[in-house]
């Protein structure tokens, strides 16, 4: 039996979907989970992550590590993996881990494969599936030569059942002493937007040039509210200065994988798709029955976006509010 | 002064996929090729730095298949690179061994004092390197970077993050920059540019002379296949208030992602 430490991500003192699922699949494996959090919040967070299925916790509660410093993290993340001897690690492919674990990898000489959409774990044997080339194929990456084999997952892509608060599980906490650093975090600049972001987005409502001005992203703006749902965006409307660049979906912007994508008014074009076509169900609503969006989607409206769109508001509002 | 900037050249975003027979890789006839978008960007802001900074000198470097790789050194010579290295490798490579061939080389040329990439590569879709080449280098990096200024002995740059926050981040040189889109606008190459770059000597290097053994290799990408087709797209009739009820139910009871 190996260790399989996931590493565990929070968000307003919760933990995040996207770490619930690593959790959970990690425990269907028949190996040892080791949960691991770092922060303030680490320590307080120990029930949480063995209701999700952690056998054992590891800790490091300290506020140095509430900001992410790439440094810092990859000196205590490589120190805790090899103490615990952990030899698969698992991680939500965001922003920290993505950036954090190539950089252990380098310093384990472990191997790390990024952006899995499936994992099958059968013994020691790890595979994963990814998209390369925009989502225009997929391949199976398997490890060789690699003691420490590192796993960061696309959200959503893994079922997450219910928590069971009766599980408990043993926890240690470890200090790190902060190593001199090159780098120095000088400022955070908050995010305009409190919701989630489109690359951990359960669903996700994007808008292109057929919303004609920036004015009327209020109207996905509304849907959106109502679903509890991301607004993303294509690069038109980007370059067009309607919103901003993190919002913009596609082989330049982000990649998302949602269980619902809703493109209204945007065509499709194969940039666009390289970023979305991994979602679950597309809904595409343009006014052109020629779109080339259509062909990647499961539902269809040939329309005018602003004549749905308030309509959809509206009986999503009944539908899901009663 | 050296800047390093790390280039890879990739299959254009417009070109067919199509899986190779032993399933071990792609079909690479009649692809074209392109220098990575997010390598561009970098190019651009290690040629811009040149610009503020008259002594230093950049070098584009690139590990790759020899006889197609030096195209995008080119690429990075007409946009105004000075110097240019290919390291002749296997186009199958992972990133550990790659991050390792491109290290290796940039130690042997007496280090850098900053080095420029992309944040990603659009073929492998790891965003792996350049953290793995700054490790190999024990310098400072920050991934995903839209805004730079150099402050001399240290860099001051913005990394993008989730929910559209920015990190200010400040890195002591020699720092490891890999740029995210935003960061600036990629000149086009000048004709003069392009005549240069043509007649450039290109440094060549072996990756069987850096020391990087073939056991070094940690992942492997096999069972390439294409996405499987989508069924047909369902289009929903009636007037708006009947096709956003019908949407609902289908979502709700046929897709079931309500
Ligand atoms: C290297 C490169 C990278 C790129 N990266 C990206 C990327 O990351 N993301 C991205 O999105 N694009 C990217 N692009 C750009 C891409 O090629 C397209 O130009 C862009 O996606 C188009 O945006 P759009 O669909 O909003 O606009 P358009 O293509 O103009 O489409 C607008 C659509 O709205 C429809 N419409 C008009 N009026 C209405 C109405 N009243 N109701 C409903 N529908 C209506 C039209 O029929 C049309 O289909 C990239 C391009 C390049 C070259
Ligand atoms: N073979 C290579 N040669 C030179 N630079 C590379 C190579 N592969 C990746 N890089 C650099 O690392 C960045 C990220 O690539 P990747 O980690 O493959 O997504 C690229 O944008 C390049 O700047």
């Amino acid at each position: 039996m190996s260790k399989i430490l996931v590493f565990a991500e929070f968000q307003n003192n919760k933990l995040k979907r996207s770490s619930q699922e690593l959790l959970q699949f990690a425990a269907k494996t028949g190996h040892t989970v080791l949960g691991f959090a770092l922060g303030t919040q680490a320590g307080a967070a120990n029930a949480e992550l063995a209701h999700h299925g952690a056998q054992e916790i590891h800790f490091v509660k300290d506020a140095s590590f509430d900001v992410y410093n790439p440094e810092l993290f990859t000196a205590a993340v490589s120190e805790v993996i090899s103490k615990t001897g952990a030899t698969i690690v698992l991680a939500s492919a965001g922003s920290t881990a993505k950036d954090l674990f190539p950089r252990v990898a380098a310093k384990l000489n472990a191997g790390v494969i990024s952006d899995g959409t499936e994992i099958t774990i059968a013994g020691d044997d790890v595979k994963v599936k990814k998209p390369l080339y925009a989502g225009k194929c997929f391949a199976t990456g398997t490890f060789e030569n690699a003691t420490v084999k590192i796993v960061l997952m696309r959200a959503n892509q893994l079922p997450v059942a219910a928590a069971d608060s009766a599980k408990t599980a043993p926890a240690t906490e470890h200090t790190f002493t902060t190593p001199s650093l090159k780098t120095i975090i000088k400022q955070i600049v908050k995010g305009t937007s409190e919701k989630l972001d489109l690359t951990e987005a359960n669903i996700i409502v994007s808008g292109g040039r057929g919303l004609k001005e920036a004015g009327n992203f209020k109207l996905l703006n509304d849907l959106a509210d109502v679903l509890g749902a991301t607004v993303g965006a294509s690069r038109a409307v980007v370059d067009a200065g309607w919103v901003p660049h993190s919002m913009q979906v596609g082989q330049t912007g982000k990649t998302v994988a949602p269980s619902l994508y809703i493109a209204v008014g945007v065509s499709g074009a194969i940039q666009h798709l390289a970023g979305m076509s991994g979602s679950k169900v597309i809904v595409a609503i343009n006014s052109d029955p020629n779109a080339p969006i259509f062909q990647k989607a499961t539902y269809g409206i040939v329309g005018d976006a602003f004549e749905i769109l308030p309509k959809l508001t509206e009986e999503f509002k009944k539908a899901l509010h009663h | 002064m050296k800047i390093f900037v790390c280039i890879k050249q990739v299959p254009d975003t417009e070109t067919k996929i199509k899986v190779a027979a032993d399933q071990n890789g792609i079909d690479t006839t009649g692809i074209k090729w392109v220098l990575n978008p997010y390598d561009e960007i970098a190019v651009e802001e290690a040629v811009k730095f040149k610009e503020k900074n008259p002594t230093a000198q950049v070098w584009a470097i690139t590990s790759g298949p020899k006889t197609r790789a030096v195209e995008s050194l080119r690429t990075a010579l007409a946009m105004g690179a000075d110097e240019a290295i290919v390291i002749n490798s296997d186009e199958k490579l992972d990133a550990i061994s790659t991050a390792k061939a491109l290290a290796a080389t940039i130690k042997a040329e007496g280090g850098a004092h900053l080095i420029f990439t992309g944040k990603l590569a659009i073929d492998g879709n790891q965003s792996s390197v350049p953290q793995m080449v700054a490790e190999f280098l024990s310098i400072p990096h920050t991934s995903v970077v839209s805004k730079f200024e150099n402050q001399g002995e240290s860099v001051l740059v913005e990394r993008d993050v989730e929910g559209g926050a920015k990190e200010v981040v400040q890195m002591m040189n020699p720092a490891l920059i890999a740029a995210n889109k935003g960061l600036n606008m990629p000149r086009y190459a000048s004709l003069p540019g392009i005549m240069k770059a043509k007649k450039k000597v290109i440094k060549e290097v072996e990756f069987s002379s850096l020391g990087v053994s073939a056991t070094e290799q940690k992942v492997k990408y096999v069972q390439f296949t294409l996405p499987a087709e989508k069924p047909a797209v369902k289009l929903l009739n009636g007037d708006s208030s009947a096709q956003a009820a019908e949407l609902i139910k289908l979502l709700r009871d046929e897709a079931k992602v309500l």
